[in-house]
């Protein structure tokens, strides 16, 4: 059955309506605001004020953006294929093993930047490895791939508390966590790169993982809209029976996207892991992977909407934390909520609108002829 | 068109259904335009017409389904509203649609039951409709076990059920939509037998077909509708197969293609013994053997849903076979293992798919992107694991200008081109590839006029190539003025093979499943023996 | 303690750690069944927690709790409801936001409200929370060995919430078998086709199976913050909705199925909790871990048809759209 709404101009589809969709979900939080009895606006300017009022602000933000790119670039390369990829969480948590692995055993020896490479490597690793037994079994035994990475989320939760409060803590140690990296597993920080715009920044941990974060992004475009392989995906997300047609070989096709698609939610634990905390510890993903969906649609699965959203939602997460300060009523709890509504209507509701902005441009576009009738059947 | 609208005797019983002026569009398609019908009280009227002729979408509106844009139903002489199923069955209509609306892994008691429960509970109902369904199945020869799971039953028990479903609810005017689709002839026969019964009883029934036989069969009255419009209505034992097969297909103008004298070389794609099965396991292809040579246009003709899909699909690698043995330019290929498009168009196979919307293209592709569509690993398009886009744009701006492809811009998002440009986009794809084997289904469905004649032109410049043509189509005269040979499918086998000269009535009878006895077998021999001279 | 007494105090606290899951899974197994896939139970499962315990807080009413848990809980529902159904929206799409709102939602109103951290103020047991129903005569042969003991430790003393979880079930059963509501609820989730030709409003029904969704998670929620808890913390449900939907799966959409698969969850919870990790003699030890991710591991090992085959109800996650 052909698109069941009339077409609309590419900036209507791809701009206009998830702004309005986006603003849509600003103005319910805004109620919930008004509930709690404060007021949106101040709250609305704390937030950017809080984001992007200071170096560290700015800081913070790019640094909870970065995880978002890589979460947001991990749902979106499943979306091409057709695949919901929920599981995000679970494999940039066990991606986090990954980066332990390669920091514990390099860190004494060798400079950071070869640490780096070596656990993005393995966070990839491992984050694919998580991804490949839900794809395999969506591929080939017809098990619902939303449900098998729901549940590979919770094993993974489950397996990390055992490793961290068994095998990976140091002996004598209260906390589960892994020792502290030494100096060849610590990242440089980016703070010139924000002092180059005359603002200072302090202790922000924001760090070299965002140009690794950059370069993901432009390797998804490049992937998806450049190669072989990225066409093969995109013919399969568009229609399985074309994707038939053309050779395209099914099974291989889901497993290796989501092989790609779990390696970019793995390489998301660097940024915390080796940027931030510089030891691997419980649940450092907080969410990150959810985060993704909500990117993912936002930026309609493009890098170069994703990465915008990506910030969107780290400025939310620090302007969240600066709100809280002022506001005793809202806590960084509203960002979850703000995420929430962002998904519904950006996601589960996205047509919501779409009739009536038709008709707007419908009704603009009355004056010109119609495609015959005898053309299509 | 002048209608012959039967018994016009004032006196008779009103007419069981009348419709005046039914109109009906989906967007830009109009599906029925205009229609007038009347059905007669306690008969069986039929309704014929090609697939996409509007059968079904006027036979929805008769039944709730979907809401007619203007016109008026008349039920029993009364002008009647009908906005939801419920309004059809209390105005005593029921529908036996063409895919079951059955619940499969219920019983046939809880099927016959739903939504005429009777109450609350299930209880109560239960032995309600136990003692009912009895009663129906002993009055009209009905029989199947209540409490059987639908999906436990075969096809023809199945369709029983949507019947006793319908009279259940007090049906006094049955609709069935190509019944006889997933049957076969003995259980075709069957239900037959129980129409006639309980036309017998009263009831009116209104049979939806493609198929002329079962038209002549059993129906007392006949109208034939055709692309939307309902182009006549005779009474059956007043008309003819051929007659039907005429004004069913119509006789399109088409500009007479120009085309030479064929030249068959060496045989190119040779078919033995196939059978292909759809997902439900029913035989679509029957052990069905022929060969292509080089230079040549074999047509397949036949009513849609013959088997031709399916055995396109099968030669093509799309679809899985059961059995036989293709070879492509000698060599073979293994139709009934793991398909492979990819690797037979690198053996020079070329396939323009029937279904260009969700075979043939990507909607949502750009043109130049569609223009690569099975061919994206070609060394010309690709620089290892990347796409060549200068080439591969450089290339689809080159088919445009040699196909006239409109408009000229191979950027544009695929589904924004029209019909005709969007098969062009198909059939320059394939056929710029140097194909030894060109399959190509239904190349001018859904296309306008003009690309119709550029299209024939195509098609037979590549068999003049030295191509071989394999031409699957619905379309009797694209079949007659194109092909060299035609092989005609019914019910999955060939059902005989003429030269191009064969009138249209002579192939309408093949299609219609009359048995021709001295052609058939002598087909599968011929086809078995690859030194036999092609033609007749 | 003897073994009997441990083993009587697990199964104690399998039947107290299955019954949100009972709920909950009911609770999907009325949407699913009818077509609709809910991972938002755990969304409406904690909004519901927040305002049976909120309510209940203000109100002093353990009851007046439960009928806002449930009134709230079916809000949810029906905005995914409207999503999914109306919209024809992504069902998965839709409850991933329904768990967000919620998550956030509940600890926001919370902490405005009761400025307690996000909890809700502490029920004390004077009606405001659904205190253990001694069961006649459980004082008095709570000394008879093994049946004394069962009757006494594990069949009394639950809360009365207890007790309609597991008149729950087979009620589900009733309605899905024996009542024409059943009948139509199981015909929608397998063909909506049927349901719509035979005249009946796929989009109605529908509505209704979310609502009964919505009822049960109220029920699940209001359990565990009314009953099993005094009062709400951030974040109760903990997954819980999510273990509901594996046993819902484990259970093959079956009501009678779901309770054991409850109850065989809960009690791989409890085995957990209990100790901190089994040792299998002379061989090693399993971790609480291992057992707490058990529910996840067998329910993916039987959707992959290892164990069985787990078939979903044919329509669902599909919107209904006529076909044409």
């Amino acid at each position: 059955m052909a698109a069941p709404y009339a077409k609309l101009p590419g900036w209507v589809d791809y701009g206009l309506i998830p702004l309005i969709n986006l603003v849509v979900a600003f103005l319910v939080a805004g109620l919930v605001v008004l509930l709690v009895g404060e007021n949106p606006l101040r709250a609305a300017a704390l937030l950017v004020q809080g984001a992007f009022g200071s170096g560290d602000g700015i800081g913070y933000t790019l640094f909870y953006a970065t995880n978002f790119i890589f979460t947001g670039l991990c749902v979106a390369v499943a979306f091409h294929c057709g695949l919901f990829n929920i599981g995000g969480e679970g494999q940039a948590y066990v991606g986090g093993l990954g980066v332990a692995i390669a920091a514990l055993t390099l860190d004494t020896v060798a400079p950071w930047w070869i640490t780096l490479i070596a656990a993005t490597v393995m966070s990839g690793l491992v984050g694919a490895a998580w991804a490949f037994i839900p794809a395999y079994f969506q591929a080939r035994r017809g098990s619902h791939i939303v449900i098998t990475t729901i549940m590979f989320n919770f094993i993974a939760a489950s397996l990390m508390v055992y490793l961290l409060v068994g095998p990976l803590k140091p002996l004598g140690s209260q906390v589960p966590a892994t020792r502290d990296f030494a100096e060849g597993a610590q990242l440089p920080r980016l703070d010139w790169l924000i002092e180059m715009f005359g603002m200072n920044v302090r202790s922000a941990p924001f760090n070299v993982t965002f140009l690794l974060a950059l370069a993901a992004a432009f390797g998804v475009w490049v992937l998806i809209w450049r190669t072989r392989l990225g066409y093969e995906i995109r013919t399969m997300g568009f229609s399985p029976t074309a994707a038939r047609y053309a050779g395209v070989r099914d099974t291989r096709i889901i497993v290796v996207t989501m092989l790609i698609s779990g390696a970019l939610a793995g390489m998301m634990a660097l940024n915390p892991v080796m940027g931030d905390q510089e030891r691997l510890q419980l649940d450092f993903v907080t969410g990150a992977g959810f985060v993704g969906i909500a990117v993912a649609l936002i930026g309609r699965s493009h890098p170069a909407g994703i990465v915008p959203a990506a910030i969107l939602f780290g400025m939310l997460y620090q302007g969240g934390a600066e709100i809280a300060f002022e506001m005793p009523n809202i806590s960084r709890d509203m960002i979850v909520i703000i995420q929430g509504l962002v998904i519904l209507f950006a996601g589960a509701l996205e047509h919501m609108f779409r009739p009536a902005i038709a008709r707007a441009f419908g009704g603009l576009a009355e004056g010109r002829p119609k495609p015959s009738a005898a053309v299509t059947r | 068109m002048n209608k012959f609208l039967p018994g016009t005797d004032p006196l008779m019983a009103p007419y069981a259904i009348e419709l005046a002026g039914i109109n009906k569009s989906f967007g830009a398609v109009h599906a029925n335009r205009d229609i007038d019908l009347a059905v007669e009280q306690g008969t069986i009227h039929g309704i014929i017409g090609e697939n996409g002729a509007g059968k079904s979408t006027l036979m929805s509106i008769l039944y709730g389904f979907y809401q007619a844009d203007s016109g008026e139903i008349r039920v029993g002489g009364q002008p009647v509203t009908i906005n939801t199923p419920n309004d059809a069955i209390a105005l005593g209509i029921g529908m036996v649609h063409q895919h079951f609306m059955l619940v499969e892994n219920f019983t046939v008691l809880e099927n016959v039951m739903l939504g005429a429960e009777g109450a609350q509970l299930l209880s109560g109902g239960i032995a309600r409709a136990r003692a009912e369904l009895e009663r129906l199945e002993r009055e009209y020869a009905l029989e199947v076990d209540p409490s059987a799971i639908i999906e436990e039953l075969p096809v023809g028990l199945q369709q029983r059920v949507e019947i006793l479903k319908a009279l259940y609810r007090g049906a006094e005017i049955l609709i069935l939509d190509e019944p006889t689709g997933v049957l076969t002839p003995p259980e075709a026969d069957h239900l037959f037998r129980i129409l006639r019964q309980l036309k017998e009883q009263g009831k009116t029934i209104v049979l939806i077909t493609h198929k002329l036989r079962e038209i002549m069969a059993v129906t007392d009255n006949v109208s034939v509708m055709r692309q939307g419009e309902m182009v006549a209505t005779r009474k059956t034992a007043e008309t003819s197969v051929e007659e039907l097969a005429e004004l069913m297909v119509g006789r399109r103008v088409l500009l007479r293609v120009e085309k030479g004298e064929a030249s068959p070389g060496a045989v190119k794609l040779a078919v033995e013994n196939l059978t292909v099965r759809d997902s439900r396991g029913v035989t679509m292809v029957d052990d069905v053997s022929f060969e292509v040579r080089a230079g040549e246009i074999v047509g397949i003709a036949g009513v849609a849903g013959n088997g031709q899909s399916q055995l396109i699909e099968a030669i093509a690698g799309i679809r899985r076979a059961e059995n036989g043995r293709v070879t492509l330019d000698g060599e073979p290929v293994s139709v009934t293992g793991e398909a492979d498009p990819a690797m037979l168009r690198t053996r020079g196979m070329a396939h323009v798919p029937e279904d260009r919307h969700h075979m043939g293209l990507v909607l949502q592709f750009e043109e130049n992107e569609n223009a690569i569509l099975g061919y994206h690993a070609k060394d010309s398009y690709v620089n290892g694991p990347m796409l060549d886009l200068a080439s591969i744009r450089r290339d689809a701006a080159e088919k445009i200008e040699k196909y006239d492809i409109r408009p000229p811009n191979c950027r544009l998002k695929t589904a924004n081109f029209s019909g005709g440009n969007q098969q062009k986009i198909v059939l320059a794809r394939e056929m710029e590839q140097d194909p030894a084997v060109l399959i190509v289904g239904q190349p001018t469905r859904g296309v306008d006029v003009g690309a119709i004649e550029f299209i024939h032109k195509r098609i037979i410049e590549m068999r003049d190539a030295g191509k071989a043509v394999l031409l699957v189509s619905v379309e009797l005269d694209e079949i007659r003025s194109l092909s060299d040979r035609i092989l005609v499918m019914f019910a999955g086998r060939i059902a005989g093979e003429r030269g191009p000269e064969a009138t249209e009535g002579e192939l309408g009878l093949l299609m219609a499943g009359v048995a021709d006895e001295t052609e058939a077998p002598r087909t599968k021999e011929r086809s078995t023996e690859p030194e036999t001279e092609a033609a007749e | 303690m003897g073994a009997l007494e441990t083993f009587i105090l697990i199964l104690d606290s399998t039947v107290r750690l299955s019954i949100p899951l009972m709920f909950a899974a009911l609770a999907g197994l009325y949407s699913e069944r009818a077509g609709i896939f809910d991972i938002g139970l755990e969304g409406k499962m904690l909004a519901a927690a927040f305002a049976g315990a909120a309510a209940a807080a203000v109100y002093g009413s353990a009851w007046i709790g439960l009928f806002f848990a449930v009134m709230v809980s079916i809000g949810l529902a029906l905005v995914h409801g409207f999503a999914s159904i109306t919209h024809r929206g992504n069902q998965i799409v839709s409850g991933v936001a329904i768990n967000f709102i919620a998550a956030g939602t509940t600890v926001i109103l919370g902490q405005a409200w009761f400025r307690q951290g996000g909890r809700t103020p502490p029920l004390s047991a004077d009606g405001s929370r659904f205190t253990a129903i001694e069961l006649p005569f459980a004082e008095a042969i709570s000394g008879v060995p093994v049946v004394g003991l069962v009757y006494s430790e594990l069949i009394s003393g639950h809360s009365i919430l207890v007790y309609l979880a597991f008149l729950a079930v087979p009620f589900t059963w009733w309605v899905l078998f024996r009542t024409r509501f059943g009948l139509r609820l199981r015909a929608v989730g397998e063909n909506p086709g049927a349901v719509d030709t035979a005249g009946i409003s796929v989009t109605w029904l529908r509505y209704r199976a979310v609502i009964c969704t919505g009822i049960l998670c109220g029920f699940a929620g209001a359990y565990l913050s009314v009953a099993q808890n005094a009062g709400f913390v951030k974040d109760m449900t903990a997954g819980k909705g999510f273990i509901a939907l594996a046993a819902l799966i484990f259970a093959k959409w079956k009501p009678v199925n779901v309770m054991f698969a409850c109850l065989l969850f809960g009690f791989l919870d409890a085995v957990a909790i209990r100790f901190a990790g089994i040792e299998i003699p002379g061989l090693f030890e399993v971790p609480p871990q291992f057992m707490q991710a058990l529910p996840y591991i067998l329910t993916v090992v039987l959707l992959a048809g290892f164990i069985g085959r787990a078939i979903p109800p044919k329509a669902g996650g599909q919107p209904y759209v006529k076909e044409r």
